[in-house]
């Protein structure tokens, strides 16, 4: 990471010969940030050369695809688990039952257990939504607190979600909603909702910074996505929602056929370690972290507050389940917009 | 017959080298790194191709047996029967290596031959030894042609279009039947024709219910866009083309200044500029809401929006590609008409404008493709729906996955820019605009009529300071400590993004895109230019069979929209026999052939203006067309050549669409990282970096504009013109 394109070129092309470190190829589908952070401690503590690109998991998974027969990336480090779990079903991603799976949460574990080990958790965070506090104050509606809330048409204009179509943040909140109140009430909530809703963005995280920035009042996101507009210094309050909420599981995964597979076992365990894992908060990433004995930021949404429903991922996380739910998406609120 | 003999020489030095003295095969850690050297005789994997057949690759006997052969060949006279066996030699060895290529895989057979011919080791990708002997087959195949006397002998214009037509085969049209194969294919490489028939009538597509009060389908909405850019642009660049040439307005030079800024803007950045002028909470939106009581809200976001957005890039590329025309037609028409008592207005309207009518339309084809192929301000102010190119980008990579959809819809998109291509050559055919001739041709400009005048002074300026002020606020967007809260002033992202240290070098973490960006960047732009330009020259100068489709399918290259470009670049070049995913490589030849139509028209332009009775005396002096080319025709292209490497050196820098997917961990580029950041709301270190990158790339424009202008110096006024108008034409297309 540190040497430059040109330096590198120049250097090896002088030196002939000289046995180079070991290398690790690594998709990053997490804020910059931390993925800058974590290549950086990575390589103070071991003799492997990371290089390391950012993608969100939706076009990492392209990538992953297009690249199935002859993989470059070693390693898929963060971004939803859906995408994972897909590139699991699709034996594009490595079994690996690390030895720390035993330091972990249920919930990651369980992630792996779903995916025959080609995956595992990294992180949590719960679905819930942020509002601005001026908005809503200048107008003088009382802050949502249950998804119920959120259809009262004093709300109208005010609230923005992604497009489940485009962003896994939207998918993840329409299954959480299908599981919570069933399919064709859930569909009947999202009608309702939809007369509320201004825009759906094409980013699962970008209904939030429109709220930060006063573009609309309610974004629906992953909680810790608000808290980080929150920590910004933006007048944003972080919801759970009283009936119940879902999550996503971070993920990470070994690509199959990954050329550094050794290099990429090593930062798979590390990766999974507390100490690993306790560099999140210094990089303002307010999600929960999979290892136990790690300590999530303290901005970070407190468990306790939040009720989460047993979501589901090996059903939701099914290619036709998908399919289904999102062309009735398409057909009966995206089309009805 | 000397130089028939030398040029055989050198294809087979260089069939043999690839056979004696470097790897056969792809390395991974990448051939220019050049570390094989040093391991070369230990690991077989890097032998070159005859340690490779002793280590009983036999796949690669005949390209040994073909290349003896040719050097047996060598020593018997030449003339057309030599010349037939060296033609057959050639295509032999080609199509023995394209077949075993792609017969034997990074596992052994691809194709289902095992059951025949019994199991086979695989083989890697195509690597240097196999690049020299895929070159010195071409050579012998393009040498034979010229001993049997095809286009008049000459071997090195037959060289010229063998190569390009294998180079353009390679990486144009490969990759795009690549793509529309991928519309009858699920992901596992199975035909299908699910995906086409659900996508293909999807009413998401085309659905007309706007007319009816509802919402249209996502064509109809682009098709619609367009179409607006194109008029918004198209008159706005006509406005300041008339503003620049007919009027007494100041600061004319500062017009050409702004014409440059939004071809090196990257993208997203206009599109986050607006929204925080004009978005909700924007303090043009909120003192236009006090002023009037009404509730604006949200009306940036949508088509409103990327209108504003699009009309601010694209109008400077109309005006580039206006001006010359306006400043083409002749005073002495409008002195005529003036003379047979015609007012101001009326000479305007039935003289100057009928005759501008050829620019007026370039610049809308240009306006429309431009539109069409947008997509960092859809992306910012889409709204909902978005439009054909965004929808293409998430049909790949949103939840969907589907790359039937992203086929179908790029095929639309493919089908609307063509048909505009398409009616304007039918349009303009057949008739005669011509007003610069070699005939003396003095007289002013008629002045515009005064209202028109009046309005089209108001206009340039109030948009000229709407720009000023779009550009003012994204330089104070890196400066600003969180844009849109607190706007304390700070130099904390530029420190973040480009601190350097003595100890640690490099600290800022835009260092590692950054120059990577440029050395690809600085790669590409030469390589452009020159396959541009010898590809242009080819087309005006040479006839050939199957020209014409040659010129097509570099059209295609540029009507494709990036995203498609990028998806098939990676499913094209991720396996053997050609094998570039994850090094720089893929990123140079993406551009090279991205931007390379750019470079053909301009030089085709150009080149048409330089009189054929030149290359013909040089001919005749006894000089080969190689000569020809070098001496004569090069120093007489000096503009297109540099516009041509400006074009690519920026575009290089600056697209999104396509590199997105070609970037890899270890070869990162500036916009990819950029993006990165605007995803993740790092607006203010985003917009720091973009700065930083539209500062570097006016410097090196500066630096190429300087060799122009002193180009033009020493030419008369006319001839300034010309060139002015072939740059146009080159940066708009």
């Amino acid at each position: 990471m540190k040497h430059t394109y040109l330096l590198a070129g120049l250097a090896a092309g002088l030196a002939p010969g000289i046995a180079a470190a070991d290398e690790l190829n690594l998709i990053c589908s997490a804020d910059i940030v931390i993925c800058e952070l974590l290549v950086e401690r990575f390589e103070e503590g071991h003799d492997i050369d990371v290089n390391m690109v950012r993608l969100s998991s939706g076009e990492a998974y392209a990538k992953l695809r297009a690249e199935a027969r002859n993989p470059q990336t070693d390693l898929w480090w963060a971004g939803s688990g859906d995408p994972h779990l897909q590139a699991a079903n699709d034996k594009l991603t490595h079994p690996y039952e690390s030895a720390r799976l035993s330091e972990l949460h249920d919930w990651a574990v369980t992630q792996a257990e779903n995916a025959e080990y080609r995956t595992v958790g990294v992180y949590s965070g719960a679905l819930g939504w942020g509002y601005n506090t001026e908005i809503l104050a200048a107008k003088g509606i009382e802050p949502p607190k249950c998804w119920a809330d959120l259809t009262d048409p004093s709300l109208k204009g005010e609230i923005q979600i992604a497009d489940p179509n485009s962003s896994g943040t939207a998918y993840t909140a329409l299954a959480t909603l299908v599981q919570l109140m069933g399919e064709d009430e859930a569909f009947a909530y999202l009608a309702e909702l939809g007369a509320n809703v201004s825009q759906y963005t094409k980013s699962g995280s970008a209904p939030v910074k429109a709220a930060a920035r006063g573009e609309t009042g309610i974004g629906i996101v992953f909680m810790h996505d608000a808290v980080a507009q929150a920590d910004e210094g933006f007048p944003i309050e972080v919801v759970a929602p009283c009936e119940g909420t879902g999550y996503e599981v971070g993920s990470m995964s070994i690509i199959d056929g990954a050329y550094n597979l050794e290099a990429a076992k090593t930062f798979y365990d590390w990766a999974l370690s507390a100490e690993a894992q306790n560099l999140m908060p210094e990089a303002r990433s307010f999600q929960l972290p999979s290892n136990r004995a790690a300590v999530a930021s303290e901005k970070a949404p407190a468990l306790e507050d939040i009720k989460l429903i047993d979501y589901d991922f090996a059903e939701y996380g099914k290619t036709d389940v998908r399919q289904r739910l999102l062309d009735r998406w398409s057909k009966e609120i995206g089309a009805a917009f | 017959m000397n130089s028939a003999n030398r040029s055989i020489d050198i294809a087979l030095l260089l069939g043999f080298a690839g056979l004696l003295l470097v790897p056969w095969y792809h390395i991974r850690s990448g051939f220019f790194g050049f570390d094989w050297i040093g391991d070369m005789l230990s690991d077989p994997r890097l032998w070159p191709g005859l340690g490779q057949i002793a280590d009983g690759r036999l796949q690669l006997l005949p390209v040994l047996l073909l290349l003896g052969f040719a050097l047996w060949l060598r020593r018997s006279a030449p003339g057309p029967a030599r010349g037939r066996l060296l033609l057959v030699l050639g295509a032999a060895g080609l199509g023995w290596m394209i077949a075993e290529g792609f017969a034997i895989g990074l596992r052994g057979w691809s194709l289902p031959l095992e059951p025949l011919l019994g199991a086979i080791e695989g083989q890697p990708a195509f690597g240097a030894g196999a690049v020299l002997a895929l070159l010195s087959f071409s050579g012998l195949f393009a040498f034979g042609l010229a001993e049997r006397g095809a286009l008049r002998g000459d071997g090195f214009v037959l060289g010229a279009i063998v190569l390009l037509v294998l180079l353009v085969s390679a990486f144009v049209a490969y990759p795009i039947l690549a793509m529309f194969a991928g519309a009858f294919q699920d992901f596992r490489g199975n035909f299908t024709t699910d995906g086409i028939a659900a996508n293909i009538l999807d009413p998401a597509i085309w659905s007309l219910g706007c007319l009816s009060g509802g919402g249209c389908g996502v064509a109809w909405r682009t098709l619609f866009l367009a179409l607006c850019t194109a008029t918004g642009s198209t008159l706005l660049g006509l406005v300041f083309a008339l503003a620049a040439t007919r009027t007494a307005m100041p600061f004319k030079k500062g017009l050409r200044l702004l014409t440059v800024l939004p071809i090196i803007t990257p993208p997203f950045v206009i599109g986050l500029a607006l929204t925080m002028v004009m978005g909700r909470a924007g303090f043009v939106t909120e003192l236009l809401e006090s002023l009037t009581g009404q509730e604006l809200g949200r009306w940036i976001y949508g088509l409103p929006g990327i209108w504003i957005a699009q009309v601010l890039s694209f109008t400077p590329i109309s005006f580039l590609v206006l001006i010359g025309v306006v400043e083409g037609v002749s005073p002495s028409m409008e002195e005529a008409s003036q003379t047979l008592r015609a007012n101001r207005w009326r000479t305007f309207r039935r003289v100057s404008l009928p005759l501008m009518a050829p620019g007026l339309a370039n610049a809308f084809l240009i306006g429309f493709i431009e539109s069409m192929a947008d997509f960092g301000n859809p992306l910012i102010l889409g709204g909902n729906g978005g439009v054909l190119s965004t929808e293409i980008f998430f049909a790949v990579v949103g939840a969907q996955h589907d790359p039937s959809r992203a086929a179908v819809l790029a095929i639309i998109l493919l089908c609307f820019t063509l048909s505009a291509f398409l009616a304007q050559r039918f349009w303009l055919a057949g008739r005669n605009f011509a007003t610069v001739s070699g005939k003396g041709d003095g007289g002013r400009h008629a002045e515009l009529p005064l209202v028109l005048g009046g309005l089209v002074v108001g206009i340039a300026v109030l948009w000229s300071l709407f720009t000023l002020f779009i550009y003012g606020m994204i330089l104070f967007g890196g400066f600003a400590k969180v844009w849109g809260l607190d706007h304390t002033l700070t130099l904390e992202h530029y420190a973040r993004a480009f601190s350097v240290s003595l100890e640690h070098g490099f600290t800022g973490v835009a260092w590692n895109s950054f120059w990577t960006t440029m050395g690809i960047a600085l790669a590409a732009a030469p390589l452009t230019a020159a396959v541009g330009l010898l590809t242009a020259w080819l087309i005006v100068r040479q006839r050939f069979p199957g020209k014409s489709v040659f010129e097509f399918s570099l059209m295609m290259s540029f009507a494709i929209p990036g995203t498609v470009i990028g998806i098939s670049y990676v499913m094209a070049y991720n396996l053997p026999p050609l094998q570039m995913t994850g090094s720089a490589l893929i990123l140079i030849f993406c551009f090279v052939f991205r931007n390379m139509p750019v470079g053909v028209r301009g030089g085709v332009a150009a080149m048409s203006q330089i009189d054929s009775s030149l290359d013909e005396a040089s001919l005749t002096l006894g000089a080969n067309s190689a000569r020809t080319l070098r001496r004569v025709i090069l120093p007489l292209l000096k503009p297109a050549i540099l516009a041509a490497l400006v074009y690519s050196f920026v575009r290089a820098i600056t697209s999104i669409s396509a590199v997105i997917f070609l970037v890899s961990a270890k070869y990162n580029m500036a916009t990819a990282y950029i993006v990165g950041l605007v995803e993740n709301g790092e607006y203010g270190i985003a917009i720091a970096y973009s700065s930083a990158l539209i500062l570097v790339m006016i410097t090196v424009i500066g630096g190429f504009q300087l060799l122009i202008g002193e180009r033009r110096l020493r030419r008369r006024a006319e001839d300034g013109r010309k060139v002015h108008n072939i740059e146009a034409r080159e940066i708009s297309a």
